[in-house]
């Protein structure tokens, strides 16, 4: 084995120019998808995590029905303190599950005492709340990043809007189930800044304060966002809860909850998607690349040394020894290539991290790029090349193989 | 018993509609460390001869048989593997591997065609190199050396594998004379080393004269045969 690999390199060392170009063209190619791949999977990554650490969480749990007419902020789809027990009893019994933070969502009104204007709220457990979306604090560009009874976190167009900041008392009114207005005062604790995408503009106040105005007979919850300790347990974890609460039923036998992930909850999903589809192209374009060079390579090599394969078949080498000369040959290119690729990839990833690239995304402005490659994704394109180099370089070599020693011997 | 036995020996070639008999049964005897050697025209059938001998082709009719085994229907694989376990080939452009220095062009059947382990291996090798001269050169490459040492290297080469029979299709063509005249006196002084039958055919008569069995070929029938110095071969 050691002795064909010293065959295989010298062999490439002798076509010094065109192995050189060949290793650098798969070396480029192996560049452009790992740099590709970390800004856009760093890109990605910010993204979901914006999404669901600021607001969404990693999956939600509501009654049944609540999802598809969520714009209206249903009250009579809430959940009922026997099918909450319920829940948390199961949330509680997966041990995958960091946090989960109950919320009841409602619409109202909201005065400055001079002017009044529509507001979406969410009636949180501000410790829980805080542990499941854990960006929401840093979202809080005025005032206080608490939250206590009495207060509330308005969104930063209604700040701008009504001319209001933090400490200035305001009143919000809303309608519950049953038809009866209440209003409540509170002190504006802080402004929040908005994010893309649905629930990104909503204001927050003390779970206790949403019972109170909505004049809850007994505390109701619209919906339950979980936070994962690992977010590549999401299907899993999914699955598990999805499982537990599928035997609950309501009286017309259909299931009682719905169990969503961020990505059927988020319309940037499709954009992740998207990303990981690009990601997947540029990796077809890598294989057709690595494919079609070493091939030509390996057809060229092949062609010129007729006669070195003639003399060395004469000589009594097995076909297969003369298949796995040239397959190996083939193999040692890709490698050059991945290896020198691979290095000047992740270099060219380690600049672009220093050099702090920052970007927009949505309303949020001055994200920094952190492209990281990581090593699963370094073993698979290490592991494409590699495998598209045997496979481009198995034809010519099974030719070189099933070469007649005579008639080899004859060319010149 | 003769080494290499055949009997009525024939090769066809088709070349496209034509039928060429290239060899018309051909019958010899060759014993064991002889020094064979086989003359006659061009197109007489020398290469052919030696490309079914070699068992890098296979007759038409007839019966061949090397050391006892019956070679003229062996497939592909049987071929390269009776080849690399009983037959050495010298070229007459030598073909030497290019990528490979002296010594390692003759430590290659010994790793790529047998599996020899390291000590035997590097025993054979010394040794061959010290008899053919060329223990000096053994780290230089193919192209740093000259056609005549070229030559000698592939001798190790065919020899190293201890091979019953070494095989030379005009090792000498290339060479001027006084180098061929060297290179077949080397030949010779190997086969009374290691006892191996060299057979190698040829155009030049000046070489021809230093075989001690001349077996002339013409239009593919042998016709004639002449032993001289007689005593070596039993
Ligand atoms: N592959 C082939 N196809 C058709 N005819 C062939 C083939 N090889 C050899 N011949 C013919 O067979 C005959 C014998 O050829 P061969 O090469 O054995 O002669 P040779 O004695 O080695 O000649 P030279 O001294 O020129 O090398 C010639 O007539 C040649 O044209
Ligand atoms: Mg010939």
């Amino acid at each position: 084995m050691r002795n064909l690999f010293k065959i295989a390199i010298r062999n490439l060392l002798r076509y010094k120019r065109r192995t050189l170009l060949t290793a650098s063209l798969i070396t480029i190619g192996v560049i452009f998808v790992l740099v590709f791949i970390s800004i856009s999977g760093s890109f990605k990554n910010m993204m979901v995590g914006q999404i669901t650490d600021s607001m969404l969480g990693h999956l939600q749990i509501h009654k049944r029905g609540y999802v598809a007419s969520i714009d209206n902020l249903p009250l009579n789809l809430n959940l009922k303190p026997n099918a909450m027990k319920k829940v948390e009893g199961v949330l509680q019994t997966i041990p995958e599950i960091e946090s989960f933070s109950p919320r009841i969502k409602f619409g109202g009104l909201f005065s400055n005492f001079t002017e009044t204007t529509n507001i979406r709220l969410n009636g949180v457990l501000p410790e829980k709340e805080f542990k499941t979306v854990p960006l929401m604090p840093s979202r809080i560009t005025a005032g206080k990043k608490t939250l206590q009874p009495g207060e509330i976190l308005i969104p930063d167009l209604l700040s701008k809007g009504m001319g209001v900041k933090p400490g200035d008392t305001v009143v919000v009114v809303a309608t519950n189930q049953d038809g009866s207005v209440n209003g409540k005062q509170f002190i504006i604790s802080g402004v929040l800044e908005g994010v893309t995408g649905p629930g990104g503009r909503d204001g927050y106040i003390h779970l206790n304060d949403a019972v109170e105005v909505l004049r809850m007979e007994e505390v109701e919850i619209s919906e339950v966002a979980i936070r994962l300790k690992d977010f590549g347990k999401l299907e899993k974890v999914n699955a598990e809860i999805s499982n537990l609460l599928s035997g609950e039923v309501t009286k017309q036998g259909k299931p009682a909850f719905e169990v969503h992930t961020w990505e059927k909850l988020s319309p940037f999903y499709n954009i992740a998607t998207m990303i990981d589809l690009m990601t997947f192209f540029i990796k077809l374009m890598l294989i057709a690349v690595v494919l079609i060079s070493i091939m030509n390579v390996m057809i060229m090599s092949v062609y010129e040394r007729v006669r070195e394969i003639g003399t060395i078949a004469a000589i009594g080498t097995l076909p297969g020894k003369i298949l796995s000369m040239f397959v190996v040959e083939g193999f040692c290119l890709g490698l050059i290539g991945i290896i020198t690729g691979n290095i000047f990839g992740m270099a060219i990833v380690f600049i672009l991290k220093l050099a702090k690239i920052t970007f927009a995304f949505g309303r949020q402005e001055g994200l920094i790029l952190i492209p990281t490659v990581n090593v699963g994704d370094l073993l698979v394109i290490s592991a494409i090349v590699i495998a598209v180099s045997v496979i481009a370089s198995l034809q010519p070599a099974y030719k070189a193989s099933r070469m007649e020693p005579i008639k080899a011997l004859r060319s010149v | 018993m003769g080494l290499i036995v055949s009997e009525n020996l024939q090769k066809d070639y088709q070349a496209g509609e034509v039928t060429v008999r290239a060899l018309k049964g051909v019958s010899f005897n060759i014993e064991p460390a002889s020094f064979v050697s086989f003359v006659g025209p061009s197109g007489s059938g020398k290469t052919t001869l030696l490309n079914l001998i070699g068992c890098l082709d296979k007759p038409t009719g007839g019966s061949l048989k090397i050391g006892e085994a019956d070679v003229s229907a062996l497939d592909r694989k049987q071929g390269a593997s009776f080849r690399g376990k009983n037959i050495g080939f010298i070229f007459q452009d030598f073909n030497l591997m290019p990528v490979l220095t002296v010594y390692e062009n003759i430590e290659y059947p010994l790793l790529m065609v047998q599996e020899v382990p390291v000590k035997e291996r590097e025993k054979r090798i010394l040794n061959l190199l010290q008899a053919v001269g060329m223990l000096e050169q053994k780290d230089k490459y193919p192209d740093q050396i000259s056609g005549g040492q070229k030559q000698r290297v592939a001798v190790a080469r065919a020899l190293v594998t201890n091979p019953m029979l070494v095989l030379a299709d005009e090792p000498t063509a290339n060479l001027d004379h006084s180098t061929a005249y060297r290179v077949i006196e080397l030949m010779k002084k190997m086969r009374d080393e290691f006892k191996t039958t060299f057979i190698f055919s040829t155009h030049d008569q000046k070489i021809v004269g230093e075989a001690e069995i001349i077996y002339t070929l013409e239009d593919g029938e042998l016709t004639g045969k002449q032993v001289k110095g007689g005593g070596k071969n039993a």
